[in-house]
């Protein structure tokens, strides 16, 4: 039995310690925001955050993920960086058909915690790990640009 | 000089594709058929177009207003789109809207197939019928229950209005007497008029799901549970028309949650939407499924297309564009035009793109649980119908004893209008003990490994340009195996309808025209990616129209516009829409910039390439796209022609094709180096 805490709650996963944290999540704790996209951390639709650090749960096993703060896209909402993005994610329409976004949302909110007023390149790196089929690429980085406004505009906390 | 034979272009399509109409049904069948009246449009599919009230808007006694969304969310923005604008006919306010999305029933909707950048062409105007009849219904309860003329009411944001006598009814008070009037005929609607739309055109409304995306709380097929579902993967065999030769599964069996092994059925003739055949891994979550398979020991029987390779086949489809092809269009006389001219006066090129795979995020997937004669379909199809039919087809019920629901799709671009997944997923569900939902994962490599592939083409140009730099004879043959070989067994030569994208029905008025299509044998599943054989044949068209402008020492676009000729130019853009009905803008824009990425995508670096009968690639890593950094940083696309007088376009598919060429003519005017060849990365 292995106990994870997620988004600030212990749940636990009668899982095998090699099984990766993105299956665990998904079907064994129903947590299916965090998406399943290649299976070899290519494309970023299965990024969460362990102790703060954007990681690709489809290749974490959760034995190292147990005993660690795991944050997912369910527990943005409570975040006050996770929020400003959702929020202007919202603003730039940039969903097309959604799937991806996750792990993009995932991405961009690791990068403004650290960086709070990123630099184009700043973004290319932070955020060419994460694929969009869909190209919704220019609006995610003018979503990351507004937020970084709105949060910079709200002071640093 | 050759004479001159005019033919409208329009004429020309008309008439071919009046002769010979190449119909893919839902359960996957083609009929070639003369058609005595040629059907068009959404009159041309399946289930046609219902613009029922009835079937499409309920409303509730607090006035809630649920309208039904008949077509499946692929991110085309269409599961908003539509029920909005029945919203607005029936004067509905937006935030006491609830959407619907419908089951597979295209005797009930009609047509839900979300191929061809459809939806808004085919279903605007009979969603406007749905929300004005709601309207008008709603209207005549009023009158009825006031004792007034129907012509002194009307319905405004959600109420009923009679105001000579100052009175007003909700939708919710309403709704029972509205259900039981009659239908207005459909001379007698009376439809907006452009200035009192109250969200078409002006992005209001955003799409239904956008915040439940971004909280993650949007559920796709792939985050389909249910209680004792159980999970599953295929091995399927490498090359397609492959066999199982033998397979020992005792080490499958041995690794902790799996459960079960399901051989899946080889095909049967033509692939069509067969599943490919294999062994299915069952078990209690996903990743014990794909350890299992893992342990898998397997033996396959290539079969006929074991040899398959890129580079030997791309020879094959070169010496196949070098030489007389099927006559696919002609007009004047290519051959003497050519024969006539002297050798400066001459042009030929060949243009190379390679198979492409869909790789849309989410990979296929789908859940299926049989119960007491009947199966329930939970998944993310473009074709609900075809999923219908491949089920009921498989477990031998009729089509209304399996109820297929829609999910969001992450993604579909053509793949996901092919239900060879859903059906493995049947298989399996049989195999099962009754009642067991069985969910069906693809992952990413038996995504890009197993795909309905864009085809792989040679495209072959010759042009005969005189000295002044008049363009007298075109020729066009394209190399390239086609669709139908999918649903007929050893189909060549691309279908009238493939020949006719960009290729017959390319833009240029030049006096000699001849189209033809070599007829060369398809080794893969040859599916439909966004825009079609638009792909290869514009890639190519565009790319030699600029070099005969090279060649006239002219300026590239003027060369072209002047071909092209007065009556049809329009302003080009930078991404010029040039649709007439701006609908949803905002979700155009998205479109076309998304369009614009995939095109820039395939452009500079996608490709699938065979080796041994086997797909090369596996996975993002070799199967590439384009990424953030890659990405132009801003897209502005300028929306031109907003006529309301004229019927709507579709979106989807008309951004990608002209981005490659784009893309090639600007490498050339920026370094004097023609790229014929994708993608890009290749030659660089």
């Amino acid at each position: 039995m292995t106990h994870l805490q997620v988004n600030g709650q212990t749940r636990k996963a009668d899982v095998p310690d090699d099984m990766p944290l993105l299956w665990a999540l998904r079907d064994e704790l129903g947590m299916t925001g965090t998406k399943f996209g290649c299976g070899i951390s290519v494309c970023g639709a299965c990024m969460v955050h362990i102790d703060g650090e954007p990681v690709r749960a489809c290749v974490t096993p959760v034995s190292a993920a147990a005993g660690r703060e795991i944050s997912t896209i369910e527990g943005m909402e409570t975040d006050r960086i996770g929020q400003a993005v959702q929020q202007a994610w919202v603003e730039n329409n940039v969903a097309q058909c959604g799937y991806c976004q996750a792990g993009q949302i995932m991405a961009a909110v690791s990068l403004l915690k650290t960086t709070p007023a990123p630099t184009e390149q700043q973004i290319d790196d932070a955020m060419s790990g994460n694929i969009c089929r869909c190209g919704t690429y220019p609006r995610i980085r003018a979503a990351i640009k507004q937020a970084a406004g709105r949060l910079g505009a709200g002071g640093q906390s | 000089m050759t004479a001159t034979v005019r033919l409208s272009r329009r004429a020309f399509l008309q008439g071919s594709l009046g002769v010979l109409t190449l119909a893919v049904t839902s359960s996957g069948l083609v009929r070639a058929a003369d058609a005595d009246v040629p059907k068009y449009g959404a009159d041309s599919m399946p289930g046609g177009t219902v613009d029922d009230p009835l079937v499409f808007v309920s409303i509730a006694e607090d006035g809630t207003v649920a309208i039904v969304a008949h077509r499946a969310e692929m991110g085309t923005g269409v599961r908003t789109s539509l029920p909005m604008v029945v919203a607005d006919e029936m004067e509905a306010l937006w935030e006491r809207v609830e959407v619907v999305q419908a089951e597979a029933d295209e005797g009930r909707y009609g047509n839900q197939n979300v191929d061809g950048s459809r939806s808004v062409r085919h279903f605007l105007m009979p969603m406007r019928r749905v929300g004005a009849a709601a309207r008008q219904m709603l209207e005549a309860a009023a009158a009825a229950r006031w004792s007034v003329p129907v012509s002194e009411v009307r319905a405004v944001q959600h109420e009923v209005l009679h105001e000579p006598g100052g009175r007003r009814l909700g939708f919710g008070e309403l709704a029972a007497d509205a259900a039981r009037q009659p239908v207005p005929a459909a001379d007698a609607l009376k439809l907006k008029a452009r200035e009192d739309f109250r969200y078409i055109g002006n992005d209001k409304v955003r799409l239904v799901d956008l915040e439940a995306i971004g909280k993650g709380e949007a559920v796709y097929g792939m985050d389909m549970r249910l209680p004792g579902m159980v999970h599953a993967v295929v091995a399927r065999p490498p090359v397609v028309g492959g066999k199982l030769r033998r397979f020992d599964g005792s080490k499958a069996l041995t690794i902790p949650g799996v459960l079960k092994l399901v051989e899946i059925p080889a095909f049967q003739g033509a692939p069509a939407f067969q599943p490919l055949g294999g062994i299915a891994v069952v078990a209690r979550n996903t990743w014990a499924a794909i350890q299992g398979r893992d342990a898998l020991d397997i033996e396959w029987d290539d079969g006929p297309n074991g040899s398959y390779d890129s580079v030997a086949y791309r020879e094959e489809l070169e010496a196949a564009a070098r030489a007389p092809g099927k006559l696919m269009r002609d007009q004047g006389n290519v051959a003497e035009a050519w024969a006539e001219a002297p050798e400066a006066e001459r042009l030929a090129a060949e243009y190379y793109i390679p198979h492409l795979a869909h790789a849309s995020m989410e990979p296929p997937v789908a859940t299926v649980r049989i119960e007491d004669g009947r199966a329930e379909v939970w998944t993310s199809v473009q074709n609900p119908a075809a999923a219908q039919a491949a089920v009921a087809q498989r477990l031998k019920f009729e089509p209304g004893k399996v109820k297929v629901k829609v999910l969001l799709l992450g993604g579909g671009f053509g793949r996901k209008s092919k239900p060879d997944f859903v059906d493995e997923a049947a298989i399996v569900a049989q195999a099962m003990p009754e009642g067991t939902p069985v969910k069906l994962v693809w992952t990413r490599e038996d995504d890009i490994q197993h795909d309905y592939l864009h085809t792989v083409s040679v495209e072959r140009l010759e042009a005969v340009i005189d000295g002044s730099g008049q363009v007298q004879s075109w020729l066009h043959r394209s190399a390239s195996p086609t669709i139908a070989s999918l649903f007929v067994e050893g189909a060549k030569g691309q279908q009238i309808t493939e020949s006719a994208m960009s290729a017959i029905n390319m833009p240029y008025v030049i006096p000699n025209v001849r189209v033809e299509t070599a007829e060369v044998a398809a080794h893969a599943r040859i599916g439909w990616f966004r825009s079609v054989a638009n792909i290869p044949h514009a890639f190519a068209a565009q790319c030699f129209i600029a070099e005969l402008a090279h060649r006239a020492g002219k300026d590239h676009r003027q060369f072209a516009l002047d071909l092209i000729g007065p009556a049809r130019r329009i302003d080009p853009g930078m991404m010029a829409d040039t649709w007439n009905y701006t609908e949803s803008p905002e979700r155009i824009r998205a479109q076309m910039e998304g369009g614009a990425i995939m095109g820039l995508s395939l452009a500079l670096a996608s490709e699938i390439s065979f080796e041994k009968g086997r797909v090369r690639q596996s996975n993002f890593h070799d199967y590439e796209v384009l990424r953030h950094q890659a990405s132009p940083r801003v897209i502005r696309t300028h929306l031109v022609n907003d006529d309301h007088d004229l019927p709507p376009g579709g979106v989807g598919e008309p951004p990608v094709p002209p981005v490659a060429p784009a893309l090639c003519n600007a490498i050339f005017a920026a370094t004097g180096k023609r790229v014929r060849s994708l993608p890009v990365r290749t030659v660089a």
